[in-house]
């Protein structure tokens, strides 16, 4: 097929035959992923603003979503469903491909100080987009783990009687609403440099959505 | 101000308001999606208004629907919530409603009855006194809101699901509703009203419920919300048809259980 359309389109069909960057099911699942948690996000800031955690902070309902607390209740447990099953696939599909042990192990300490290094001074090599530098494979796997800590502390904190045990795992009700909240911190925190990046380096953008 | 004499010591009626003025309900709650600015940009791409419009205001409420028989199918009747010790107790427990203290039913507990409805042979009406008579539970809980906040209290007062059986309650029906003083009310399901924990709570840490947690008669139940827990109880049906509530039928999810 290739040959054939590259006589009509040769620009874009030069690309067709680049190798797969990213496959659809990591484009598919990280988009959807994308959108559960501004809404997730969205709606836990609203949440939040009910029985504020830290006295100086308040999350105004501009940038919120839900516009009060049953309108943000009703997004953050429905837009769960899709955040945990999308969740739930990108996982499995990550460790049965074993994509995530060739593209995100092993994270070695001295690699990632050199490529954070590296990166400061904006010498970091973009040119092959299908391996990631060892900066990303830490963000990667860290908001990958915060991922699952902001559900799992979610669920103790939605069901502290059915999940007790989870709840004490988090250490009691009232601290596992701080975990949850510090790991939408860190998450908040990864998305404002990831983006950025995203922008700064267009093409690895441009692979997230057409897959090369 | 005539309730504000019956304050626990130790209770500071400005926090109190301060509580409750929280969760009044906003003017813009039925607009509760306008706020939707971090998805207006979505919206605009889509080219449509389900984001803003009643649509997503239904769809959500259907997940809302979904989501109770999730939580009916996890609700466990042997699943007990943890119970904790005397020196665990929230001094001062919080006063929350969306009224402010002074508001709150002043009831006078010799003349109070609650009445008793719906699938039950026995339609008598109690009376204060009465109920006092009857075998006394006691638990010391965690009284979560749905706002995020949570206070350990302690409650006694008669098991719901001994009560229901005394007055001969047809037990196979679905829910369970309260009406209150203040014209607040609430369904309940049937497995949550057999529960052990779930109580008629006539009292607060051993001494009479005090106004600001609903003298004479709050149903206490650890494994829902705080706002499920109705106060200045005054009517209790058995029923097949889910009568709703106040802040349920604003939007909040029924089940609400935890
Ligand atoms: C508008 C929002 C977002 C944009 C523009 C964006 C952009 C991108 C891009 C361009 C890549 C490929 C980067 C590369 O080649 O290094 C990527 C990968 C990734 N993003 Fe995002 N992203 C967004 C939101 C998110 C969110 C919310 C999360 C998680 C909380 C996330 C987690 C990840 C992960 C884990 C990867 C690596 C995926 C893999 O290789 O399996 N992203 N993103």
């Amino acid at each position: 097929m290739t040959a054939e359309a590259a006589n009509h389109v040769p620009a874009v069909c030069d690309r067709a035959s680049e190798p797969v960057i990213h496959p659809r099911w990591v484009r598919v699942t990280h988009w959807i992923n994308a959108l559960a948690m501004f809404v997730m996000i969205g709606s836990g800031w609203q949440i939040y603003d009910a029985s504020p955690l830290f006295q100086s902070l308040y999350f105004p309902s501009q940038i919120a979503l839900g516009g009060w607390l049953a309108g943000a209740l009703l997004w953050h447990f429905a837009a769960m469903w899709l955040l945990v099953v999308n969740g739930v696939v990108y996982v499995t599909l990550g460790i049965m491909t074993g994509r995530f042990r060739r593209k995100l192990l092993p994270i070695r300490p001295h690699e990632v100080a050199r490529d954070f290094v590296a990166a400061l001074r904006g010498r970091l090599s973009h040119d092959d987009l299908s391996v990631y530098n060892a900066v990303q494979r830490l963000l990667y796997l860290g908001v990958i783990l915060a991922g699952l800590v902001i559900v799992a502390s979610g669920l103790s904190i939605w069901k502290p009687t059915q999940l007790k045990y989870l709840t004490a795992f988090f250490g009691g009700y009232d601290t596992a609403r701080y975990v949850h909240f510090f790991a939408m911190s860190a998450i908040v925190a990864f998305l404002v440099i990831h983006i950025a990046l995203a922008l700064i380096v267009p093409k690895s953008l441009r692979a997230m959505i057409i897959g090369r | 101000m005539a309730s504000l004499k019956k304050l626990p010591p130790g209770v500071d009626p400005r926090l109190l308001i301060k509580d409750a003025a929280k969760s009044l309900p906003q003017p813009s709650r039925r607009l509760f999606l306008r706020g939707a600015a971090s998805l207006g940009a979505l919206s605009m791409l889509t080219g449509c208004d389900i984001i803003d419009g009643p649509t997503a205001e239904n769809a959500l409420r259907v997940v809302s629907r979904f989501n109770d028989r999730i939580q009916a199918l996890l609700f466990s009747e042997t699943t007990l919530a943890p119970e904790y010790p005397e020196s665990a107790i929230t001094r001062p427990f919080p006063f929350n409603a969306y009224y402010s203290l002074e508001e709150a039913p002043d009831i006078d507990g010799e003349t109070w009855q609650l009445e008793i409805g719906g699938l039950v042979d026995n339609k008598k009406p109690w009376r204060l006194a009465e109920l006092n008579q009857l075998p006394e539970v006691s638990q010391i809980t965690r009284l979560v809101c749905v706002e995020g906040w949570s206070a350990i209290g302690s409650w006694q007062g008669v098991r719901l699901s001994d009560f229901l059986k005394r007055i001969g309650a047809d037990l196979t029906a679905k829910y369970v509703w309260f009406q209150c003083a203040e014209g607040y009310s609430n369904t309940i399901d049937m497995p949550t009203a057999l529960h052990p924990q779930t109580i008629m709570a006539l009292k607060f840490d051993h001494q009479t419920l005090p106004a600001a947690y609903g003298f004479p008669l709050k149903i206490r139940m650890p494994t829902k919300l705080g706002f499920k827990n109705p106060k200045y109880v005054t009517a209790m049906w058995v029923q097949n048809n889910d009568a709703g509530g106040y802040w349920e039928n604003q939007g909040y999810n029924w089940f609400s259980g935890l």
